[in-house]
């Protein structure tokens, strides 16, 4: 009967969904947020979870702001961002988080012109006026007197940007905002701020994408996005005059000056983006995890605590193979100090030695 | 006064008019379906039913997780959504007569023309925040509110359609007015409200806005419905905003698979109205 | 069940204690529809609030959205939804007009069924895969292909100034017009079938071309209920969002210009809902959506009103909706 035929697949549907499950892990941990670090957070998860299989890490790359908002909602176990939350916004949560950096990462400024074979040159000034919107075309004078010899052609600057709340926008704003008194006061920094001009790009993928589909664009993106995409990004003068390229090298240079002065109570909310020194690169920043510093949940607590151990430790070797800068030494031994300080129910999650496979490798 | 040759050539032309406006419709159709198999076909190998995310620069990933996901969350739905939206359909058949099933007719169309987008948020005010989590479950509730109106109205088409002498037959051997309406009416329109809740399966299917805030996604195969999951639309939204081509090349994979799913609902809706109608 | 003494008393009662309940179970089943309605505005405006009380109505009129500064005003969100859908009503509606005359009156009796069927695939499509389709396959197209071919023609009119990126309201307009055509086509084709043969034929019979009998009699006759068709087709345009979001560019400001990118309120909602770290951000957004939704409802209810006046309520018609 064809009544019958019809119910026999509502039936199955509603059998797959009574069906007995899979492999079911035991643990299951759920972060969102920055998609700056999301190539190595998933590097990470599947790292990790190869010899845990009964640990579950969902990440889901949203951008920063979502991962501020998630985790403040309380709807996710951890946020991740590249955005430190502001002093009102930890007030807001009665001060119950805790910043732990978990890698070191660069923002290029990524652009599309077919035909041009040297790499070009970023002065603080060209990128500020062309995100103003007041460099509007590639030959502009300004930009010809950075790259001497260069044939620039005649096409319109497009400025592409995050759509979405980002830390990657914090990053570069912080870094306009610090270079450019025009920025400052017409823009500001901030995960979402309003954008003199430019196309709306989602997530690090999608700037990515409209500056590789639109012939003459321009944006900014984590440098791992650069790389896996093979998009031509540019160099940037630093505060030293010295035009410096991303690199492992110049993203831990642009840290060195900060850490040292690093004091032992740090929250780990320090901005390296126009730092001092010969080599550093003017556009990095650290990238954070966010969890609370009272948890709730035990085992999750453990758990993810006993994750972010490993990968501010161990897995600090596959970071350097995505085009993220390691942490330096002195930042890792902070960390450790801030993970055995996170309680459930009053008491401290790890003990007081934990100290897996020895200090960092 | 226009000539007759010149109205006869007006007429010809617009009928050619007419024809062309048809043709111009079904262009996109048919070069939406060509482009999902050609660009999609290919990647449809045992990977892809089988494995799940996998990170960037790993190959061999699939949407196995995406596919679970979104016959989970269509299944919770359906759970949810068909027993009321069948009951209130044979409501409005049988005593939808008054003040009362107008106002539900009005609030059902009301649904029926709400952007799903709202309806996302709605269920995100709902059961994402007050849970404290992302949920299939509250994914699963943004699409049975979705569906509850169509099944509602279709219902109420179907269980009309029965003619009233069964009914009178019904209550002349003495069977009280509630198991005529539930064993008699109802049985006998089944296969229409079968039909009607496979057209609103097929819709509800293909929707990702109200899962945008509400099931959220996630890279791994899981049946929680506490959980954030994966479902086929979202996967295939994130991976065509996505600049990797290994990324859209899956998009299209699953685009593909997510039209063949919702065309053999919708399909299996034709069939099944065929049948009824050879019977009746 | 007995028929005899006491039992005949039970039997001839009309209302039985199973009627009662049933009764009642499916009229508390009824009820939740409308309970669930409330429950959707109060939490929309009750979320919407805080940015309600902040900006009011001048909400509408400005056209800044800074979440730096705290400033939201939502004028380029609703002047793009309303551009995008206008486009998209531009070229929908002669088209589907064109397709439910087709479907009533010119096409041969076996083109009928496969042609309807067609037009009607089209609105199983999701959304999702339109947008797909309008990444990959229209953007370059328009792009890359008709746009360097039209440009010297068309870019002195402002609606076609500016350089052409691929994200567009033209894109989006182009997209939207797709996927309410059919909408549009099935209902307008239900009006059509309503109008009675008798006008038709009188016309015919007094020497009018087929034609002339569609345009002088049988539209006139449906008009009412075709002008609701395409307000239905307007409510669907308004509301979409994630094929509009991959394709319009996504940028809070606007334009007269249709190669320039847009923005719709349901596309900002999809895009910044999940990370407005502000809870007025959360509120404007809220504000946002909640507009959407009375604006959606009203053009609904309005097209209902229409369409029922004139078309028969039948399953077609409604099920199509």
């Amino acid at each position: 009967m064809r009544m019958t035929s019809s119910l026999g697949l509502l039936a199955a549907a509603a059998a797959f969904a009574a069906a007995p499950l899979a492999a079911q892990s035991e643990i299951r941990i759920t972060g969102a947020g920055a998609t700056f670090p999301y190539p190595i957070y998933s590097k990470w998860v599947l790292e990790y979870t190869k010899t845990r299989p009964n640990i579950e890490i969902n990440y889901q790359s949203i951008g920063s702001g979502g991962g501020i908002r998630q985790f403040i909602d309380r709807t996710v176990d951890f946020g991740a961002t590249d955005g430190p939350m502001t002093d009102s916004q930890i007030t807001a949560i009665g001060g119950n988080v805790l910043h732990i950096p978990t890698v070191l990462g660069a923002v290029a400024p990524v652009y599309n012109l077919p035909g041009l074979t040297q790499q070009l040159r970023f002065t603080p000034d060209i990128l500020a006026g062309i995100f103003l919107g007041q460099i509007t075309k590639w030959n502009d004078s300004r930009i010809a007197a950075a790259n001497p010899g260069v044939q620039l052609p005649n096409t319109d600057v497009v400025v592409v940007h995050r759509s979405d709340g980002s830390g990657t926008t914090f990053i570069f704003t912080d870094y306009l905002a610090k270079v450019s008194g025009d920025w400052l006061r017409r823009v500001g920094r901030g995960t979402a701020v309003n954008w003199p001009v430019g196309l709306g790009g989602r997530g690090n993928e999608g700037v990515a994408t409209t500056v590789r589909r639109t012939p003459g664009a321009v944006g900014y993106v984590e440098l791992v996005y650069a790389l896996q995409n093979r998009i031509p990004y540019g160099l940037v003068r630093n505060r030293a005059g010295q035009f410096v390229n991303a690199t492992l090298q110049s993203t831990t240079a642009a840290a060195a000056a900060a850490v040292a002065d690093l004091a032992a109570d740090t929250d780990f909310r320090i901005s390296i983006t126009d730092t001092e020194g010969a080599e550093a690169y003017p556009i990095a920043s650290f990238t954070w995890i966010l969890l609370p510093k009272q948890g709730t949940d035990l085992a999750r607590t453990r758990a993810l605590l006993e994750f972010l151990w490993w990968a501010t430790h161990d897995a600090q070797r596959f970071a350097t193979a995505l085009g993220y800068a390691p942490l330096p030494a002195r930042v890792v031994q902070l960390i450790e100090t801030r993970l055995k300080s996170v309680t459930v129910a009053g008491r401290p999650v790890l003990p007081a030695a934990y100290a897996p496979g020895g200090t960092r490798r | 006064m226009a000539t007759r040759l010149t109205r006869r050539v007006i007429g010809a032309a617009m009928t050619g008019a007419t024809y062309s406006a048809a043709l111009l419709a079904i262009l996109p159709l048919a070069a939406i379906l060509v482009m999902l198999v050609m660009k999609g076909a290919g990647s449809l190998d045992w990977n892809f039913f089988t494995r799940s995310s996998v990170p960037l620069g790993e190959t061999g990933g699939g949407f196995a997780h995406a596919i679970a996901g979104t016959l989970m969350m269509v299944g919770l739905a359906c759970l949810i959504g068909i027993p009321i939206g069948i009951g209130i359909g044979i409501f409005l058949a049988e005593f939808g007569g008054g003040a009362l099933g107008t106002l539900v007719r009005f609030v059902a169309d009301v649904f029926n023309g709400t952007p799903s987008i709202v309806l996302g948020i709605f269920a995100w005010t709902w059961l994402v925040k007050p849970m404290g989590r992302f949920s299939a479950l509250a994914g699963g509730f943004a699409l049975a509110v979705i569906l509850v109106p169509i099944v509602a109205r279709t219902t109420e088409e179907m269980v009309r359609l029965v003619p009233n002498s069964l009914r009178e037959a019904a209550l002349a051997l003495g069977y009280p007015r509630w198991r005529t309406s539930l064993q008699i009416v109802t049985r006998t329109a089944g296969t229409g409200i079968v039909t009607g809740c496979l057209v609103a399966m097929s819709r509800v299917a293909g929707e990702t806005a109200p899962l945008l805030f509400t099931a959220l996604g996630n890279q791994f195969f899981s049946l929680r419905i506490l959980e954030p999951m994966a479902a086929l639309p979202l996967q295939v939204y994130s991976y065509a905003i996505g600049p990797y081509d290994e990324w859209n090349r899956q998009a299209w994979a699953g685009a593909l698979v997510l039209i063949l799913l919702v065309l053999v609902l919708g399909l299996g809706a034709r069939l099944a109205t065929r049948g009824h109608q050879r019977q009746a | 069940m007995r028929v005899t003494g006491e039992g005949r008393w039970k039997a001839l009662r009309t209302v039985s204690r199973g009627d009662v309940v049933y009764r009642a179970v499916l009229t508390g089943l009824a009820l939740l529809l409308p309970l669930l309605l409330l429950t959707l505005a109060a939490e929309l405006v009750t979320n919407a609030w805080p940015a309600i009380r902040r900006f009011g109505f001048g909400f509408f009129a400005t056209s800044v959205w800074d979440p730096v500064a705290g400033r939201f005003g939502a004028l380029p969100l609703i002047f793009g939804t309303l551009y995008s859908s206008l486009v998209a009503m531009a070229i929908a509606v002669p088209l589907a007009l064109g397709v439910a005359i087709f479907l009533t009156e010119f096409a041969p009796r076996w083109l009928r069924r496969p042609v309807a069927t067609l037009v009607e695939l089209l609105a199983a499509i999701p959304s999702v895969i339109y947008g797909l389709w309008g990444i990959f396959v229209l953007l370059p197209l328009l792009r890359d292909t008709l746009w360097p071919v039209v440009r010297p023609a068309l870019v002195w009119l402002p609606i076609f100034r500016g350089t052409f990126y691929g994200p567009s309201v033209l894109a989006g307009g182009i997209i939207l017009a797709i996927m309410v055509l059919p909408y549009i086509a099935a209902v307008s084709r239900e009006v059509l079938l309503a109008v009675p043969a008798a006008q038709r034929e009188a016309a015919l019979a007094l020497g009018a071309t087929r034609w002339e009998a569609v345009w002088t009699v049988v539209l006139p006759y449906g008009r009412t209920g075709i002008i609701g068709a395409v307000i239905l087709g307007l409510g669907r345009a308004l509301g979409e969002t994630m094929a509009v979001t991959m394709v319009i560019g996504n940028r809070h400001e606007i334009s007269a210009s249709l190669v320039e990118p847009g923005y719709t309120i349901a596309a900002a909602i999809a895009n910044e809902f999940a990370e407005a770290v502000s809870a007025l951000h959360l509120s404007a957004l809220f504000y946002a959506g909640l507009v959407l939704f009375v604006v959606t409802v009203a053009v609904n209810v309005i097209a209902r009103l229409l369409i029922w006046r004139v078309a028969r309520g039948s399953a077609a018609g409604s099920a199509a909706i």
